[in-house]
């Protein structure tokens, strides 16, 4: 049940051994891993090479979004053990952004959670990318798939 | 009361943060977007825009309907677009 917003990388293995070290209840963790791509699609033709994207956030509230999505993963699933970090600041491609893990006893509510955390958090909590491209910079728009995916999770 | 401007509505406003002292006629966030964009010319363009941006009263998101009475602080910002 932890949140890290922080400037530097993030070890993927490690972050692993530290959420299920010493719960051996746990049968099941399932990681979401986000990168910078060096191209960006926009609406499906207009293509733009991105050599660097700078990630805005704000201070306090975007903790307290991320906290409050994983409260709700929590509620939703019976797990044992979640991890938000998200990286803010410059970044340039195939560097990680963003990491979720999710751990329950069985893979069912890992899956789902996860999949579900990631859903969330790019439409729920404040965020907001401008990419460095040949022809300038260019802050990126929301889009319809994401929220399409987050609104899957929302209760009827 | 203090208004916040976050990614590209901070940058076409050219400012991060302000104090705004509001007349009493300015009720709600959409009478503020009213009242800011007779701001500065950059105020105008920045609220003008066709694209889409949200709002924040005391770092809840709210409607444009929303009553900023007793609001300390008011933040805009443009769709979250993370992960």
């Amino acid at each position: 049940m932890t949140v890290r917003l922080q400037r530097e990388d993030f070890d993927v293995g490690a972050e692993i051994e530290a959420l299920t070290r010493g719960t051996p209840r746990i049968g099941a963790v399932v990681s979401f891993v986000g990168l910078v791509r060096d191209l960006h699609v926009r609406e499906g033709y207009h293509r733009d090479a991105v050599q660097a994207l700078t990630l805005e956030h704000w201070p306090g509230v975007t903790e307290k979004a991320l906290a409050d999505i994983e409260a709700e993963a929590q509620q939703r699933w019976p797990l044992d053990a979640t991890l938000i970090v998200h990286r803010y600041g410059r970044l340039e491609p195939g560097e990680r952004i963003v990491l979720v893990l999710t751990a329950s006893p069985h893979r069912d509510a890992a899956f789902d959670a996860c999949r579900f955390l990631i859903d969330w958090l790019k439409t729920k909590a404040p965020f907001w990318k401008l990419e460095e491209t040949p022809v300038g910079d260019k802050w990126v728009e929301a889009h319809g798939d994401d929220d399409a995916a987050a609104q899957k999770w929302e209760k009827k | 009361m203090k208004v916040k401007y976050f990614a590209w509505l901070r940058q076409k406003t050219g400012v991060a943060e302000e104090d705004v002292t509001l007349p009493d006629d300015v009720r709600t966030v959409q009478h503020l977007v009213d009242f800011l964009s007779r701001r500065s010319p950059r105020h105008a363009e920045a609220f003008s825009e066709a694209k889409i941006f949200g709002a924040a009263v005391d770092q809840q998101v709210v409607q444009f309907d929303a009553s900023i009475a007793d609001a300390r602080e008011v933040a805009f910002f443009p769709p979250f677009t993370g992960g």
